[in-house]
């Protein structure tokens, strides 16, 4: 199976396909709703962001508090769409890749061809086994958020999946396409990016 | 003089709060049996490739959780407390809305479990900290029965829910029309394979209330009408074949359950409500 290690190359972004399978190792951040809201703010306002994003992996995570001896508590992948609308400054500051669940809006999709960056999916509601991949948690910024804090995550072989490519393609419309066994007489749409 | 003597029975608020602290760790470490089976049947007929390893990683998740008591999914949920209160129970000790809410702080604090509520939804959201104020519904029902049903809801499927006000002309194939296309449109971000509840009468307020109470009512449980209960297995066979799959992957496994909760209307509405729940469906219940 592939491995990957941030930060991410022009060269191995390339390399990913839609339905690829990846295992990511090395340094990722985690950043959620509120997070997100700071960090387009901090640009907004020509303030640095107090994690460099340039090659780097946000992964879209709310985690529960760590128990005694823990690293951390559990973890899997919150909703992406709900970060659409911040997406493209932080593209823009070299985001290379994000983690989550769930499609990404068209308007996203485009971006990611357009900044060359990828989107990766991994299980939603395993966050027991997930948790299993992180071997160190470190809040780097926000403290004050709670659950919604930036993190610093030592991750080894974390599973995902490449849902999203640097050409465009999307899994979640190609898997759909071919099992779907059913007629519909209106059109399916997707949410946008708010 | 003649002395009448009521029957009442006494629940006091502390058993209240224990109950419901139990159940908010509870329902979020142990996946119920049912749900489980339901999984384990979904493993097996899945036809597509990754939907069977994403079936797989749930079902190991699931053990773990159980085997560690770690929270199945990092969302937590808001806490949804549905009491059926016997009209002759007398509550003792204090608050019952209080007592429940005591519960679920002292429950999500102690559990280890994450805090989801914040305070205002517009201009002040800031976390509780302790995940209250819970959504509690109370129902007066005749007897003595004080039964707690509890579900720790996550916002991924809640946020894919969907509510309309259909006309009487929709009928049968308008209300079928509004589920399939709610769970198409769900599709990866309800966190399939889903359980969709389906309200259906009553008013614009009551009609959200019927589809969580579908959802509370316990896995293959079927309409005590016929012509729902067929409804609903017509409706799982064919949300079935929207091919959404395990985690929206694209599969044949999209639901493990529809339900259906029903209610009189007026002579000029049909609203209809789906009410969405990930496969990590907690459900948990106690009865004093």
């Amino acid at each position: 199976m592939r491995k990957l290690t941030p930060p991410l190359t022009d060269e191995a972004l390339e390399s990913l396909r839609v339905g690829e399978k990846v295992l990511i190792t090395g340094r990722i951040y985690t950043a959620r709703d509120a997070a997100h809201k700071r960090f387009v703010d901090a640009i907004n306002q020509g303030q640095p962001l107090p994690v460099d994003l340039c090659g780097q992996i946000i992964y879209y995570v709310g985690p529960t508090p760590a128990k005694p001896g823990h690293v951390i508590g559990s973890a899997g992948p919150t909703t992406s769409i709900r970060m659409d609308a911040y997406m493209e400054p932080l593209l823009k500051a070299g985001l290379k890749a994000t983690i989550g669940k769930g499609y990404r809006s068209w308007g996203v999709v485009e971006m990611l061809k357009k900044y060359k960056a990828v989107y990766f999916m991994a299980t939603g509601g395993a966050g027991a086994l997930l948790s299993k991949k992180i071997k160190k948690a470190e809040v780097v910024a926000y403290e004050d958020l709670g659950p919604e804090a930036v993190y610093e995550l030592t991750v080894e072989d974390f599973p995902v999946i490449v849902a999203n490519d640097v050409y465009g393609g999307d899994i979640f419309e190609e898997g759909v396409k071919k099992h779907r066994e059913i007629t519909l007489p209106f059109k399916v749409e997707r949410l946008s990016e708010v | 003089m003649t002395v009448r003597m009521y029957v009442v029975k006494v629940v006091r608020v502390e058993d209240v709060e224990e109950a419901v602290r139990r159940l908010s760790m509870n329902v979020n470490y142990f996946l119920g049996d049912s749900v489980k089976q339901y999984l384990k049947k979904a493993f097996q007929q899945e036809v597509s490739e990754v939907g069977r390893e994403v079936l797989a990683q749930i079902n190991e998740n699931v053990e773990l959780a159980a085997a560690e008591q770690l929270p199945l999914c990092q969302d937590t949920g808001v806490a949804v407390v549905y009491v059926e209160m016997g009209q002759d129970v007398r509550i003792e000790g204090g608050s019952l809305y209080e007592a429940i809410n005591r519960g679920v702080s002292r429950g999500y604090k102690e559990g280890y479990l994450r805090k989801s509520v914040v305070r205002d939804p517009l201009f002040n959201r800031v976390n509780t900290q302790d995940n209250t104020p819970a959504v509690v519904h109370v129902e007066i029902v005749p007897g003595e029965v004080f039964r707690i049903t509890f579900m720790a809801k996550g916002t991924g499927a809640e946020n894919m829910s969907r509510l309309a006000m259909l006309t009487p002309a929709a009928g049968l194939k308008g209300v079928k029309e509004f589920v399939l296309k709610t769970v198409a449109e769900a599709g990866p971000n309800a966190c399939p394979p889903v359980v969709v509840g389906v309200g259906l009468g009553g008013t614009f307020d009551t009609v959200g209330w019927l589809a969580k109470k579908a959802l509370l009512r316990g896995m293959g449980v079927r309409h005590p009408d016929p012509n729902y209960a067929r409804l609903e297995l017509e409706l799982l066979e064919e949300v079935n074949k929207l091919g959404v799959g395990p985690q929206g992957l694209g599969g044949r496994v999209t639901a493990l359950d529809v339900r259906i909760e029903t209610a009189p209307c007026h002579i000029g509405a049909l609203p209809v409500a789906v009410n969405l729940d990930c496969h990590a469906h907690r459900v948990g219940r106690w009865e004093a």
